[in-house]
């Protein structure tokens, strides 16, 4: 299993292919398409994310000691977004969710588009996964 | 002789920003407008010249801005024609004008049971407050109906109306829709019910009619920063025979006559309802704003922004897949849509890359979004500075942007 500074480096190693915007964000939408499609009876309102312009459901399962994501999003950049959530956070213990400094966000230069932008949802989608988080190593 | 209308965009300098390497192309005014240089020089100058308190300094600086503050409740009157200038309330903005009305009109005039109507075609803005209102008052809130077309329904409306509706609350323009709708019915039918009006003026104050004397509505609200102005400055217009029953709003400095432990009485009109240092250099801004609308042939503006609206309706609704929103018999400068099988979210997204600025979302009109069952819409809304080449750059933006999102 990729640990979760590996998994951070690899997307950094990929964004720095890209130098236009456009470029990111349609290798962002790519990343999207690259995740196992959630099943519709798991969009749920308790899934949903709230504080996000577009849809974006998160089903997390905690199986000894092991988070495990998944994540879908009618918007398809949204859904870039939290696939980057699910390679990142996925497989690994909730402490280490709980633990995990996320630097890649900042790193890929799109930090002004991504954590400042309350319409993306981010900071939502993460404080849903840490507190999934904290409810599992209780 | 009047400013050519053509020539506006070189005197707005933020025209003249790169975008993520691309030129802006800037259609959120109905968010907030840019502000031409004069407005921005008024402001800079205010600060290195004037700058001192209102109302209270027997000093020269202090007359000045005095001086200054009150001229530009003069414009304000001059620009819509108010019958007096003490009926022009400075506010933060629409909302705070809005709220003052909630409050202060609910509190001495709303009992339980009385009833108040607002329009489907509301920014949350112009709803909640309504909301509030009849919670605290025990009165009924109705909703005035629009249909699929964005178009107020005004049959529903005449069956809606009762000796017990007190307030009328409805917008002018509609701020996710574009649609205008025919205040020369609504005050008419409202007044005959005995109910007072109030307009939502935030879109259409830049860009319609705009004279309250000849609409005979009984409030007016808008704000500075949609129409070339600075943000934080609003204005609310009431008739003096309303602002006259209604008590203060917020209390503090500058709205008190007389103030003892026992009593305090209040300042006249429009002080009662200014407490506090007001916003100073928002008001000399505004007067500044409104100045250089007055460079401009009013009709010749009105009939600018209304072709270069057609033009844009002509040019997306050619693009396949688009759909416009709001097809009301008259509009005004706002071009709701959305493209099959992609979220706006994401054509915003992409149309920022390419350094077109445009507003998605459900632009806090959640009522009306229900009504069309759709989750929000892309909006481009026009200005006196936007042009067809703007039009021309948000249609390729688009099929750009169809490209990579319909992979």
């Amino acid at each position: 299993m990729t640990s979760i500074k590996e998994a951070q480096k690899q997307i950094i190693e990929d964004f720095k292919l890209l130098p236009a915007w456009s470029e990111k964000y349609e290798y962002l939408i790519e990343l999207g398409q690259e995740i196992t499609p959630m099943s519709p009876d798991l969009k749920t309102d308790d899934n949903l994310v709230k504080g996000c312009q577009s849809k974006v459901w998160f089903h997390t399962r905690c199986d000894d000691g092991i988070l495990t994501l998944e994540a879908d999003s009618d918007s398809l950049i949204v859904k870039g977004i939290a696939s980057m959530l699910v390679k990142v956070l996925s497989g690994h213990s909730p402490q280490e969710v709980l633990d995990a400094n996320l630097t890649f966000i900042d790193t890929i230069g799109m930090s002004q588009h991504l954590s400042s932008q309350r319409s993306n949802g981010l900071m939502a989608m993460l404080e849903h996964i840490r507190k999934f988080a904290s409810e599992c190593t209780d | 002789m009047s400013k050519p209308i053509s020539s506006a965009r070189a005197d707005f300098p933020i025209l003249n920003t790169q975008i993520n390497g691309n030129p802006l192309i800037y259609l959120d005014s109905g968010a907030t407008s840019q502000k031409p240089q004069c407005v921005i020089d008024a402001i800079c100058d205010y600060y290195t010249h004037t700058n001192s308190n209102v109302h209270r300094g027997n000093y020269t600086l202090s007359v000045r801005a005095t001086e200054a503050h009150e001229l530009a409740r003069k414009s304000v009157q001059n620009y819509i024609n108010a019958a007096h200038d003490h009926e022009l309330i400075f506010t933060r903005g629409t909302t705070e004008a809005i709220n003052l009305v909630a409050f202060s009109f609910g509190e001495a005039l709303i009992q339980p049971g009385d009833e108040i109507i607002v329009s489907q075609l509301e920014h949350h803005s112009n709803f909640v407050p309504w909301q509030l209102l009849c919670q605290r008052k025990g009165a009924i809130f109705k909703l005035l109906p629009s249909d699929e077309q964005g178009e107020l329904q005004l049959d529903v409306f005449q069956e809606l109306l009762s000796s017990k509706t007190r307030l009328v609350a409805v917008t002018h323009v509609s701020n996710s829709l574009g649609t205008v709708n025919p205040m020369d019915k609504i005050i008419p039918m409202a007044h005959a019910a005995g109910a007072a009006v109030l307009v939502d003026a935030a879109q259409s104050v830049q860009h319609i009619e705009h004279d309250v004397q000849a609409m005979d509505c009984d409030f007016y609200a808008f704000s500075g920063h949609k129409m070339y102005g600075p943000t934080g400055i609003g204005v609310l217009y009431g008739k003096e025979s309303w602002l006259e029953k209604m008590p203060p709003f917020q209390s503090g400095g500058d709205m008190i006559d007389y103030v003892s432990v026992e009593k305090t009485t209040f300042n006249k009109l429009p002080f009662k309802f200014e407490a506090g240092t007001p916003n100073i250099v928002g008001a000399i801004g505004l007067a500044a704003a409104i100045d250089y609308l007055d460079n401009f042939n009013q009709e010749d503006l009105k009939a600018y922004e209304d072709e270069l609206l057609t033009y844009s309706r002509e040019k997306l609704s050619a693009i396949k897949g688009l759909t416009i929103y709001g097809n009301a018999k008259r509009r005004s400068s706002i071009l709701s849509f959305n493209v099959e099988g992609i979220h706006q979210y994401d054509l915003g997204v992409l149309l920022d890359t390419y350094g077109i600025a445009v507003r998605t979302g459900q632009h806090c009109t959640q009522p009306i979004m229900d009504r069309l069952g759709i989750d929000g819409t892309a909006r481009a809304s026009l200005a006196l500075y936007n042009n067809k080449k703007d039009i021309d750059t948000l249609v390729e933006g688009i099929l750009r942007a169809k490209k990579i999102l319909r992979k």
